[in-house]
This record gives structure tokens, C-alpha cells and sequence, in this order.
């Protein structure tokens, strides 16, 4: 296929597919449905970020009129589960019980109430007499596995279901060290060694719609499960293990999503609301306070990078060894994969003979670490991406050169895209498609580096630029897999049914283009349905940047397939040969005449031949082509007071042929201020118990609109062989850019070199002050 | 207690406990276009109209909008009538997972209401108490601009035709 090949849906402007819906506010999210007889559920959670739970008593509780079950950790099957929302097996460590008698952080689940009203229920907390056993709790990562430290996990059935060193006793939850190439050598080879510890905060996801999960028992006793998740099937295999039931006595329906960025690809709501509908007989509802999301749900994984590199003098570089301690929290959630991906989703970035990633995740009683956007080439994006700019500066190089004489490049590979994988081994991968040095002259030309770069200024205000390169994965090779069904009706148009998950992210409608652009009708001709467990076919679900790419690839594989079928009926009606037909604007067209798509399905359906034209299709890749990003932060930094704010910023990112622009430009954007905020002022503040202080909008940081910095958003159109239409992914690489991005310019600004995140005005202001 | 308030245009008698909010009286009815978000009036996902202002249901009670006007998304546009400002939203992208959706264009409306060709620092400002976190904001901008532009045109256009 040429890659000039003009599209008709593919790439141009078209309105989502689910838009109206979501503009009249009658599109349904998961509470939004309304269940006859519906319960509320409040679960009770632990006060100590570390103790046993020597007795309870829900008797009180039970006995309260409208308390309709009371669930403990006695009366939940006593399955060891992890409650990753992964590809089975789940490279994540089987270490929860849906209930315990051991709690492992403040908000850990103690109990679980359902009531006749959210009122009722939350009294009923309140009767619930629990005595705990508080043990010596870990805070700092660094203490997890020093000797005689408390060991978080010590439950027997502790399990891991794939061949990886883990070791409860040790609180190590997490493993990597691969060397490629000689590290002395290279070292010894350098002219300049660099080595500094960069570390990056907690963070929340954020979606603006709370965890919420509604279960009902259906008229034949199966368990239906309305879930605001962003892996369906996941959540169908893992409730049936923690609730021991069949999985085909579940079923999980995905209604729209109110946003998902990751914490929705865990299993929060679903065990405990499914448990209490199976216990009452009763629907119930199970929805998360915005308190309970930043405290309960899931976190970006806090970072301590060590990064050690050798560099020549012309910017050649001789090694790089990356150090990483990841605190995973209470439970292992995604901790091992979000580890290995922290080395592997910048290191293939760069060329360098001699590598090594070494890496620990451990346990620890503060916030439960889980999938986040980005998905740790957020971490280490900033340790490499700062330490370029030192390097950059010290051997006398603008640092755009330096990116330009390292970036990896189309036709190259790395070894590391062999060597680190996906909490494992990876597999080798040649970039067939790469734009970033396109994207690395379009940001430098749109931020005018070259006349604002080193001019910061001598006021009170100083102005800085700063810049960051990026990439990340589209799937993960090997491991995910999406389908697809696509079958005809008599009008001539088309019902897609997938389990690709559309969180908000637009997914349906980029289903439905290359739908479309292969059986020559509008995208409007094709009608979706996503993410229900009985009715469509199979999908790993919203992760790891797949969904255009992998679920996209079986979209256009079961629309070829469809077409056949088509050109086949056509072919009989025109009375010549399928080779000679092509399907365009809704009508088969051949040498001898035309017929429409309304024509062959009618036909199909009712007069000759009769037969249901459909088709299934799957897409399993072992590739995983990287998008790539380039980003100019231009900062001002009051130097009285420390704040720092954004000026401008402007990202290019090659994300192969984007198959629905405006939606993809709002993914850099979306994935950038959240990037943005995460930089400047999101954060987790603790107490000296575990307990998390801001747990609101209020107070955690996130962006407003007059928090909105000048954007500017270009893509650079490639074309990705492997990919749907020449398309890679989107998602997540942009958010990897504004924490190097932004400390680079205000060094570049004020002179201080901010290696730890966020860049707050104390920080700011305390490293201004020699502080 | 009963209430009798203005519900997008039409006259309400409705049923509400005393002490309850105002969302979950309008969700309990039928409008589930204004959503949960936080509960403490940050978000704006439950943004509704008061007398032609915007408000955080969540932290209204519900016996204060005894004999006033609520708007809520269900009575903006219809499905096969969008209004202007729904379709400046879906044609500028700033729709991604539409939970905030409702919010913004009630906001969006009750300013191109006031002020209809507003600067992008009073877009800002107008919009500031509503959360998005999956656009970035950078599109919901250009949607009130594509908005205000097109209602404007509109505007600008029955004035010509009343000067003929």
C-alpha cells in the first residue's frame, strides 16, 4: 500500500461516532443506570497503614434496619488474587484478598456494607467494632528491604504466576537487571561520567467520573456487572477467581467512561459490589467518593532514578547504567511492568553500545502504585531527559544537537527492545516508522529556541526553554490481542461489535473509520458496540497504548473480510468478475456497472444466495512501534517568590497516520497539561501515620482552565507499515515530556538544576536560596 | 416535601427530603446529565443553570430552588436539533470521555449568553470552575471561540435580514 494512498474516511474530519450522546448528556455511564431495587454500598476502610485485624464484630451493623449484608474478610471465599487488570498470566503478584484480616495502607478494605440508602450504609460503618493489631509501618522505599524491615506480605498463599524474581520476605515485588554490552568498557571509554538520583512523585489519574460498579443477578442467576473500567474482560476473569465462580456465569457490560488514564485498568469496585449482589440477591451499587479515589484507588508509581552515563566529548555517548527503586505501595499492582517499562521506554530511545537496567519495586504501606498514563517512561523521561541537558551543557552542545545525533532512527534497532520487555524479556523490533526529527525541527522552530534559549533575563522574572524528546509502545508485542466482528445489514450498513474499550478516548469512532475507509461507506454507515462480555468478541481492553493500533488492525482485517463477501454478491449481480470491483461512496463499482452496498445486503439477506454476510477477525502483533514526541517548555520563575509558570509549550509528535486528527491532537493535549500540573503542583502529602492530608480537587493540584498555558500541537504524518492505515498510537507518550521539559528551562531560566518533582514555588524558592 | 420549581421551561412539582442536594433530586428524576464528580464544588461535572447562571448542584440544597428556573443539559438542543454550542463542541474535538461535557456547555451557554464574543481570558475565566482532564482545555476553548462565532454569524445575520 502506497503510503500516499488518499483516504476517504481515514484521517479526515468527522464527528465522533457516540458525539451526540455525549453533548445532550443522555449518553449512560455506568450510575447513570437505574436498577430497580438498587442497593448502596460503603466499604469501611483501615485508619493504620499497617496492622492485623484481630477481631471484628459486624453484628451491630447488621442488625441496623435497611443493612442489607455486611461482608468481612470472613465471608469472602479466601482467594489469593491480584487485582492488575492484566493479560493472564498476570505478570503482577497474586497478594489481596478482597477482604483481609491484615490491612497494608490507610484506606486499605476492612469491610464492606450494603444498605437500602448510602445514609444507612455509612451509619452501618460506623457500628462495625474492629480491634487492630497496628505493626511497624514502611514509608520510604528505601527501608523496604533492609534487613529486619516489617515484611508487608507474609500471607502463604502469596503467589506468582509467571517465572520473575519476587520475594515477599524481602518486600521486593519487582526485579530487572539486564546488561547489554561491556558497562566498564564504556565507562572507561568516556571522556565525562554523569551521576545524580532523580525521583518523581505520587500522582492521581484523576477522571473526572469516580470508580463506580453496579451488580445485579440476572433472571437466570448469572452476575451482571455494569463496571466504569477500561478492561472488561479482565474484570469478567478476575472477579470469577476472587468470587470463585464460573466466568461464564459473569457478565461485564462498559457503558460510556468518564475517564480512565489507567486507574480504571485494576479492578477497584467489581469484587466487593459483586460479592454483596451475589450475598443479597439484591442489585448493588458501589461508587467511590472523590476522597476514596486519591486515597483507595490506584497512583502513579513513586521514583528514585539513579542515572549514570558516559559521554564523549562530540556528544557520543559510552554507557548508561539506570538505577531505579519503585515504590509500589501495598500491592503489587503493575509494579514489575511499569519497572521494566521505565527502562524500556526511553532506553531503546538512544543510541549507546553499553546499557544496563537495574531495578527493584518494593513494597511499602503508603498509596497502592497501579497503571498511569505513561507507565513509567514518565519516571525515567525525566532522569534521561535532564541529564541530557547536563550533558549537553557541559560538552559545549546545544541539546537539540546532542537529540539529534542520538535519536534512534527509521531502519535502526536497539538491543534493548530485545532485552527488556514486558516485566520480562522483550522482543527485537526495527523502527519502521520514525518523524522525530521532523519533530525536533518543528518544536525548535515554533518555540523560537534559537532566539530564547540562554536569554533568561536579569529581573525579578526569568524566562528559560527547555526541551524533551519521547517515546513509548503501540501494545504490547506478543501479549495483547483484540477482535473484532463486523456483519452486514439490508440498508448497507454495518455492525461492528469489538471489545476494544472506549474510555473517552474516542475509540469507537477510529473502529468505525477503518471500518469504513475499507468497505467504501461513511463512517456513519458503520454502527459500534464495544466492551460487552456476552456480546462482543474478546479484547485485552484500554492499555499500553494498543487500541488504534492492535484493535484498529483487527477492525480493518474483519472489514476486508466482510468485503470479500460483498465483492462476492456483487460480482453476481454485475455478472463479472470480484478482481474488477471496488467499493467506494456506499456502492459496489464495476467495468460493467454498479450496484449499492443496499442492493447486495438486501439481496444477501433476502432473495438469493441467502446468507448473513459477517465476518470475525483478530490482531496479535509482535511489534510495538513507538510514537515519538518532541517538547519546548518556555517557563518564567519569579525569582522572589519560586512560582514558576508556563509561558508556552509546544509538542510534535509522530503518531503515524492519525486516523481522527482533532481526536488526536487531543491526546497530546489532554496527555500534556496533565503532564503539565504534574510538573508544577500535583502531589501526595502524607502525615507521619500514612494517612494522605489532600485528598480533594481543592487541594491535590490538578488544572483549571486559567491554569492553561499557551499549546501549540503539531503532528507529523508518517506512515507505520505494520499499522492500521500507516497508524501507531497516541496516548500516553506526550505525558513523559513537561517533567524534563520544564526542569531543563527553568534551569535554563534561574540556573538551578531541579531533579526532583514537583517543581513547586518552596522548591523553587529554597533551591534559589542556596536552601 | 414538595416543591414546585422551573425545569427547562416546564413547571415541576417534585418530591425532596429535607437537608438533600439538588443533584441527586435532579438525577433521581431524570436528568442524569449533570453528574457526580467530587461533591465539594470543584469539578463542575453537576453544573446546572440557575436562573440562567451556572451552579454546582452538589452543593445547592434542594429546597433553595423552590420557584426558580433550573436548566439542565436534557433542556439544551435536542438529539436531532443539536444547539450550536453542542456542535461547536463535537466539531472543535473538545469531547473526549463527555463526563464534563454537560458542565462546560451549560457554563459555555450562560457566558455566550452575557457576553457573546468573549476574549479567550473571559473564556477562561468563565470556564475556570469546570474540570476536564482529558482535553487539556485547549479544545473546549476553541469550541466556545467556534461557538461564539457561529451564534454571532447568526445573530449578525437576523439583524441584517431585520434592517432589509
Amino acid at each position: 500500500m502506497s503510503e500516499k494512498r488518499k483516504f476517504n474516511e481515514v484521517n479526515q474530519a468527522r464527528r465522533r461516532v457516540d458525539g451526540i450522546g455525549l453533548v445532550t448528556g443522555r449518553a449512560l455511564y455506568t450510575d447513570d443506570y437505574d436498577v430497580p431495587g438498587m442497593l448502596s454500598a460503603k466499604v469501611l476502610r483501615s485508619p493504620h497503614p499497617h496492622a492485623r485485624v484481630k477481631s471484628i464484630d459486624a453484628s451491630k451493623a447488621r442488625a441496623l434496619p435497611g443493612v442489607k449484608a455486611v461482608l468481612t474478610w470472613r465471608d469472602v471465599p479466601r482467594v489469593i488474587v491480584t487485582e492488575a487488570g492484566q493479560g493472564y498470566p498476570e505478570p503482577s503478584p497474586y497478594d489481596k484478598f478482597i477482604l483481609d484480616n491484615k490491612v497494608r495502607f490507610v484506606g486499605d478494605e476492612v469491610a464492606v456494607v450494603a444498605a437500602e440508602t448510602t445514609e444507612i450504609a455509612e451509619e452501618a460503618l460506623g457500628l462495625i467494632a474492629v480491634e487492630y493489631e497496628p505493626l511497624t509501618p514502611i514509608f520510604d522505599p528505601r527501608e523496604s528491604m533492609r534487613k529486619g524491615a516489617p515484611v508487608i506480605h507474609d500471607e502463604p498463599e502469596w503467589l506468582i504466576p509467571i517465572p520473575v524474581e519476587m520475594d515477599p520476605k524481602k518486600n521486593l515485588c519487582g526485579r530487572a537487571d539486564v546488561t547489554i554490552g561491556d558497562m566498564a568498557k564504556g565507562f572507561a571509554e568516556a571522556d565525562l561520567v554523569f551521576e545524580h538520583e532523580y525521583e518523581n512523585q505520587y500522582a492521581q489519574h484523576v477522571a473526572n467520573e469516580p470508580h463506580t460498579t453496579i451488580s445485579y443477578l440476572d433472571p437466570d442467576n448469572r452476575l451482571v456487572i455494569i463496571s466504569s473500567t477500561q478492561v472488561p474482560f479482565h474484570v469478567r476473569r478476575i472477579v470469577a477467581r476472587a468470587l470463585a465462580i464460573p466466568v461464564k456465569r459473569i457478565r461485564v457490560i462498559k457503558p460510556r467512561i468518564g475517564g480512565g488514564f489507567g486507574s480504571k485498568q485494576d479492578i477497584v469496585t467489581e469484587p466487593l459490589s459483586a460479592a454483596l449482589a451475589l450475598a443479597t440477591g439484591r442489585p448493588v451499587r458501589l461508587q467511590l467518593t472523590r476522597e476514596e479515589v486519591f486515597v483507595s484507588s490506584r497512583t502513579r508509581h513513586h521514583c528514585v532514578t539513579t542515572l549514570k552515563t558516559g559521554i564523549k566529548r562530540d556528544g557520543t555517548l559510552t554507557a548508561i547504567e539506570m538505577t531505579a527503586l519503585q515504590n509500589a505501595g501495598p500491592y503489587g499492582t503493575h509494579g514489575l511492568t511499569v519497572l521494566t517499562n521505565t527502562g524500556s521506554k526511553i532506553l531503546p530511545l538512544f543510541r549507546c553500545p553499553n546499557v544496563r537496567f537495574n531495578a527493584w519495586s518494593v513494597y511499602t504501606n503508603l498509596s497502592q502504585g497501579g497503571a498511569y498514563r505513561g507507565y513509567g517512561g514518565t519516571q525515567s523521561g525525566l532522569a534521561v531527559n535532564v541529564q541530557m541537558d547536563e550533558m549537553a551543557r557541559a560538552i559545549g552542545m546545544d541539546l537539540p544537537d546532542l537529540y539529534r545525533k542520538l535519536h534512534i532512527r527509521k531502519g535502526e534497532g536497539s538491543p534493548v527492545f530485545a532485552a527488556l520487555g514486558e516485566g520480562a524479556e522483550g522482543h527485537a523490533m526495527t523502527i519502521n516508522s520514525c518523524g522525530l526529527a521532523d519533530c525536533i525541527d518543528i518544536v525548535l522552530r515554533e518555540s523560537g529556541w534559537a532566539k530564547k534559549r540562554g536569554k533568561a533575563g536579569t529581573g525579578r522574572v526569568r524566562r528559560g526553554l527547555g526541551m524533551a524528546i519521547m517515546m513509548q509502545g503501540s501494545s504490547i508485542p506478543k501479549i495483547d490481542m483484540a477482535s473484532c466482528s463486523i456483519k452486514m445489514n439490508e440498508d448497507g450498513s454495518f455492525n461492528l461489535l469489538c471489545g476494544a474499550t472506549d474510555i473517552g478516548t474516542g475509540s469507537d469512532t477510529v473502529m468505525a473509520k477503518i471500518a469504513a475507509e475499507v468497505l467504501g461507506v461513511k463512517t456513519s454507515d458503520i454502527i459500534v458496540y464495544s466492551s460487552d462480555t456476552d456480546l462482543t468478541p474478546f479484547d485485552v481492553g484500554a492499555y499500553a497504548s494498543s487500541t488504534t493500533y492492535l484493535s484498529g488492525m483487527a477492525a480493518k482485517r474483519c472489514a476486508e473480510k466482510v468485503a470479500a463477501q460483498v465483492l462476492a454478491v456483487a460480482a453476481d449481480t454485475l455478472e463479472e468478475a470480484a478482481e474488477g470491483i471496488r467499493l467506494d461512496g456506499g456502492k459496489a463499482v464495476g467495468k460493467k456497472g454498479e450496484v449499492t452496498l443496499a442492493r447486495v445486503g438486501t439481496r444477501s439477506l433476502y432473495e438469493k444466495d441467502q446468507h448473513q454476510i459477517a465476518a470475525f477477525a483478530s490482531a496479535f502483533s509482535d511489534q510495538s512501534p513507538p510514537p515519538f514526541a518532541a517538547h519546548v517548555a518556555e517557563v518564567e520563575v519569579d525569582t522572589e517568590t519560586g512560582k514558576v509558570r508556563v509561558v508556552r509549550y509546544v509538542t510534535a509528535t509522530d503518531c503515524g497516520v492519525a486516523i481522527n486528527p482533532v481526536l488526536a491532537e487531543g491526546q497530546v493535549e489532554g496527555a500534556l497539561l496533565n503532564g503539565i500540573s504534574y510538573a508544577l503542583s500535583e502531589r501526595y502529602i502524607y502525615n507521619e501515620r500514612g494517612r494522605l492530608l489532600n485528598p480533594s480537587f481543592g487541594t491535590y493540584g490538578v488544572y483549571f482552565m486559567r491554569d492553561l498555558p499557551e499549546i501549540r500541537t503539531f503532528l507529523v504524518p508518517t506512515y507505520e507499515p505494520t499499522g492500521p492505515f500507516g497508524a501507531k498510537s497516541i496516548a500516553e507518550v506526550n505525558i513523559n515530556g513537561p517533567l524534563p521539559a520544564i526542569s531543563n528551562a527553568i534551569f535554563d531560566a534561574v540556573g538551578i538544576r531541579l531533579r526532583k518533582s514537583p517543581y513547586s514555588p518552596e522548591t523553587v524558592f529554597n533551591a534559589l536560596k542556596g536552601l | 416535601m414538595k416543591m414546585t420549581l422551573k425545569i427547562n421551561g416546564a413547571t415541576k412539582t417534585l418530591e425532596a427530603e429535607p437537608g438533600e442536594i439538588l443533584l441527586d433530586v435532579l438525577r433521581r428524576e431524570g436528568y442524569k446529565g449533570a453528574k457526580f464528580g467530587c461533591g465539594q464544588g470543584f469539578c463542575g461535572a453537576c453544573t446546572v443553570l440557575l436562573d440562567g447562571e451556572p451552579v454546582n448542584a452538589c452543593l445547592l440544597l434542594a429546597g433553595l430552588v423552590e420557584d426558580r428556573e433550573i436548566t439542565t443539559i436534557e433542556g439544551v438542543g435536542a438529539v436531532d436539533r443539536l444547539h450550536p454550542i453542542q456542535e461547536a463542541f463535537l466539531d472543535a474535538g473538545a469531547v473526549q470521555c463527555g463526563y464534563c461535557t454537560p458542565g462546560f456547555i451549560l457554563a459555555t451557554k450562560a457566558l455566550l449568553g452575557k457576553n457573546p464574543e468573549p476574549t479567550e481570558g473571559e473564556i477562561k475565566d468563565a470556564l475556570d470552575g469546570n474540570y476536564c482532564r482529558c482535553t487539556g482545555y485547549v479544545k473546549i476553548v476553541d469550541a466556545v471561540k467556534l461557538a461564539a462565532k457561529r451564534m454571532g454569524g447568526a445573530r449578525r445575520g437576523r439583524r441584517r435580514e431585520g434592517a432589509r
